[in-house]
């Protein structure tokens, strides 16, 4: 073997390259994401997704080497979920003054979102895993991933399905809620944190402060309603 | 910094292992946020413990994404087969969801009289 084979041989039997390689991902769709001045197209994660992906193809390395690597990012998704509880203790006062509002709209969206996605799903002819793969898409990925691997779902395709939900949110709910003539702001806000998680948070916070704290607060709640709802739901389509 | 990761942790642990013990259908984290929620209500100490930590995961949020999102490439034909069905049931759930959530939270809080602060 040539000194070349030797070192990639080593290289790729160790968590370090891509682990390297996937940090170096997002900084660059990270650059490219602020360069577009934040365009909701331009996603970081789907930009260092088919980075990655592409990079895996060239090199014909299966995801499962891969992973060795990246599992210590993919770690921190259960620590950060417990770090929303931050944003959300701050922002008590202002849910308590919206309270039945917040209930209401929580319920109403978290509701339209599972049972939609499911029956058109479930009318295209999707098989059982796949519904359990897609119910819990609006909820932020770190509790969208334990849902899935929960209910019997593919996890690392839900993560997809919960980037593409936020983008789909991001790109559409201001031209939406305009043509709707919805003024409100917590309203808004809230609703898009419900349907479209973080990234429809990051794009409200860009929009107005208030639609941004809401969106936070609707993408808290709808994290812990959905581990009860999307079971639920689910049951009905089996 | 240490302290608030431990702290963090162990909120996620004792999640973990309530949501197991229970047989609850919330995730273990979940658990976590919400006892955190409560702990940070209850000690202003532990809020400027914890929120420099937190806030520097949650700006780092979408990073914690990637090597879930990557598992796409071990998808292909499941996507393939079911591209069409996905892609109509995204893109109609989640603007069916938003709409419904807005046009909800805007009648009930006219009807109940709460109103913006702004």
């Amino acid at each position: 073997m040539t000194d070349a084979a030797l070192i990639w041989s080593y290289l790729a039997s160790k968590p370090l390259l891509w682990l390297c390689a996937t940090l170096f991902a997002y900084w660059a769709g990270d650059t490219i994401f602020r360069r577009s001045g934040r365009k909701p197209w331009a996603n970081p994660v789907m930009i260092a997704v088919i980075l990655l992906a592409v990079l895996l193809g060239l090199t014909g390395t299966e995801y499962q080497s891969y992973f060795e690597g990246a599992q210590f990012v993919h770690f921190m998704l259960g620590p950060a979920t417990v770090c929303l509880a931050v944003p959300l203790q701050a922002n008590l006062g202002a849910v308590r003054r919206a309270l039945v509002p917040i209930v209401v709209a929580l319920l109403a969206g978290s509701f339209t979102a599972v049972f939609s996605a499911l029956a058109i799903a479930w009318a295209f002819g999707a098989d059982t895993a796949l519904l359990a793969t897609l119910a819990p898409k609006s909820a932020t990925a770190p509790v969208a991933i334990g849902i899935s691997e929960s209910l019997g779902g593919a996890p690392t395709l839900t993560a997809v399905l919960v980037l593409l939900t936020g983008m789909i949110g991001a790109i559409f709910v201001t031209p939406m809620l305009n043509a709707l003539g919805l003024k409100d702001w917590r309203a808004r806000g809230f609703a898009t944190g419900v349907a479209a998680h973080g990234i429809g948070t990051a794009r409200a916070f860009q929009v107005h402060d208030t639609a941004g704290a809401f969106a936070s607060i609707g993408m808290g709640l709808n994290a812990v309603l959905t581990a009860f709802l999307a079971p639920l739901v689910l049951r009905m389509f089996l | 910094m240490v302290g608030a990761l431990a702290i963090i942790l162990l909120f996620q642990l004792a999640g973990e292992v309530i949501s197991r013990a229970g047989h609850l259908p919330l995730p273990g984290p979940v658990l976590g946020m919400v006892g955190l929620v409560v702990a940070l209500s209850v000690s202003t100490r532990l809020r400027e413990l914890i929120r420099p930590t937190a806030q520097g995961v949650l700006q780092n949020l979408s990073l914690l994404f990637v090597p879930a999102g990557v598992g796409v490439v071990a998808h292909m034909p499941t996507l393939a087969n079911y591209g069409l069905a996905l892609a109509v049931s995204l893109v109609v759930s989640t603007l069916l969801a938003i709409v419904v959530g807005a046009v909800t939270f805007t009648w009930v809080a006219r009807l109940v009289g709460s109103r913006a602060d702004d």
